[in-house]
């Protein structure tokens, strides 16, 4: 086994330069919440451990003129307690919160849980949901890529060697914008998503849903976008047809395996039960918005 | 081979210590700084006896690298009682028979004086999910949490 070297780089010129020039496996570290899970178990042995944690801005939130910047490395606790993103994106801060205890809270982050690349990842449904873009360096210099287009199978992204997330972006929700995340566990804490539904919905002044995005996770290799669950509420007050829609659509877009924590059967309808009361949290808060 | 030399703060002394880099911080105070209070119970962080405080905020010191400690404040059990005076919560503990072998104790010790750093005044129902990963074999969680509780009173100066 190569000997393990750790870097705690202070730029991203110098991150990217050690990750880029790493000979065997480079490993990003950022609450390491997965990642020294999977050193001591073997899973995973690399070379090196790079750090990120030291680059200026990648910890923190910042609220701007177009909405949400929140560090890659910003803890889960750090989130949980930022209220105008708790106000903002109440969804999105849920999922999050829902990783792990608090002990694991103060240290897992949003690109620690997106590029674990877990179908589960429990924060990543409602970051697709709400168009989050997930700002990527590399020694190509940066690229902006939707959240949706980072984890392309079990345990693997599309980043290239020699990348990492610095941030992701988050849009200024719109008047009558709002989300919700809801995940099925056996137990009321410190589980791992059966199945999780992110949902994020527009109303126009009469409370008629102009636009929506419905997320399944694990319930697939990857996250789901659920296009037809969307069109079966646009232009609806989620009224009963609309809910019966939405499940039905839910339910058609699981491609789920059976394990210890469910089957196939049970995965596919919880995804329909979890999508329409996902989506009737969303519409309520958009609604008093 | 080479190994990294760290600087940091442990219950407010300074402390350095050198590791390797895929030491976990628990081995490094349980190993190189004999503070052998935190516990390992997974090594995953899933059990919460190694719990500790890493700049004031709650973690799982098996899930943090000893090199990450660098520059950084720790607090452990070992920092809880001043002196020979238990702290309230540590005395809390006993009155209420909290503990039986104690593995998990100073875990639930650490993360106990979290929350009540952050929320005083905590419901039953928020202190019991905030030691969610707290995990105890043998006490039984009904005794903690009423020492818990009964703690918080205490210090909240609501009886003498």
């Amino acid at each position: 086994m190569p000997r393990l070297s750790y870097a705690a780089p202070a730029s991203v010129p110098d991150a990217i330069k050690l990750l880029a020039g790493a000979e065997g496996l480079a490993k990003v570290l950022s609450g390491g919440t997965d990642l020294l899970v999977q050193l001591r178990s073997g899973r995973t042995r690399p070379e090196l451990i790079v750090d990120t944690k030291k680059i200026p801005g990648i910890i923190g939130i910042r609220e701007t003129e177009d909405g949400f910047v929140i560090g890659a490395a910003t803890s889960g606790a750090e989130i949980g307690e930022n209220a105008a993103l708790v106000a903002a994106y109440p969804g999105v801060v849920e999922g999050t919160n829902l990783i792990g205890s608090t002990q694991v809270q103060g240290r897992a982050s949003l690109a620690g849980n997106l590029c674990n690349a877990s179908p589960a990842a429990d924060s990543v449904p409602a970051l697709i949901a709400a168009g989050a873009v997930a700002v990527v360096v590399g020694p190509n210099g940066q690229r902006n890529v939707p959240v949706g287009q980072i984890v392309i199978a079990p345990g693997r992204t599309s980043l290239a060697k020699g990348e990492f997330i610095l941030e992701f972006h988050l849009p200024k929700p719109k008047a009558k914008q709002s989300d919700a995340y809801l995940r099925f566990i056996p137990r009321t804490e410190m589980d791992i998503a059966v199945v999780g539904c992110g949902v994020n919905l527009t109303l126009d002044a009469n409370g008629v849903i102009t636009a929506a995005c419905i997320v399944l996770g694990a319930v697939a290799p990857t996250q789901v976008v659920v296009e037809a669950a969307a069109k079966a509420i646009i232009g609806t007050k989620l009224d009963d047809a609309a809910l019966a829609a939405l499940d039905a659509a839910a339910r058609a877009a699981c491609n789920p395996i059976t394990d210890k924590r469910g089957t196939i059967e049970f995965r596919t309808k919880i995804a329909g039960v979890l999508a329409r009361r996902a989506a009737k949290i969303a519409y309520d808060r958009a609604g008093a918005r | 081979m080479s190994k990294i030399h760290v600087t940091t703060t442990v219950n407010g002394e300074p402390a350095e210590f050198l590791c390797e880099p895929q030491e976990s911080l628990l081995d490094v105070l349980r190993d190189k700084l004999q503070l052998t209070g935190s516990k390992e119970g997974c090594g995953s962080g899933d059990c919460g006896a190694c719990s500790i405080t890493l700049d004031g905020r709650l973690v799982c010191s098996c899930l943090v690298l000893g090199v990450e400690a660098e520059g950084k404040t720790i607090g452990t059990i070992e920092g809880l009682a001043n002196g020979d005076e238990l702290h309230p919560l540590q005395r809390k503990f006993l009155e209420h028979a909290a503990l039986q072998c104690g593995f998990c104790t100073p875990g639930l010790l650490v993360a106990t004086k979290a929350l009540l750093d952050a929320n005083p005044n905590p419901t039953e129902t928020e202190a019991r999910f905030w030691l969610a990963g707290n995990l105890c074999r043998c006490t039984g969680y009904d005794k903690i949490i009423r020492a818990v509780m009964d703690a918080a009173a205490e210090m909240r100066g609501e009886h003498a």
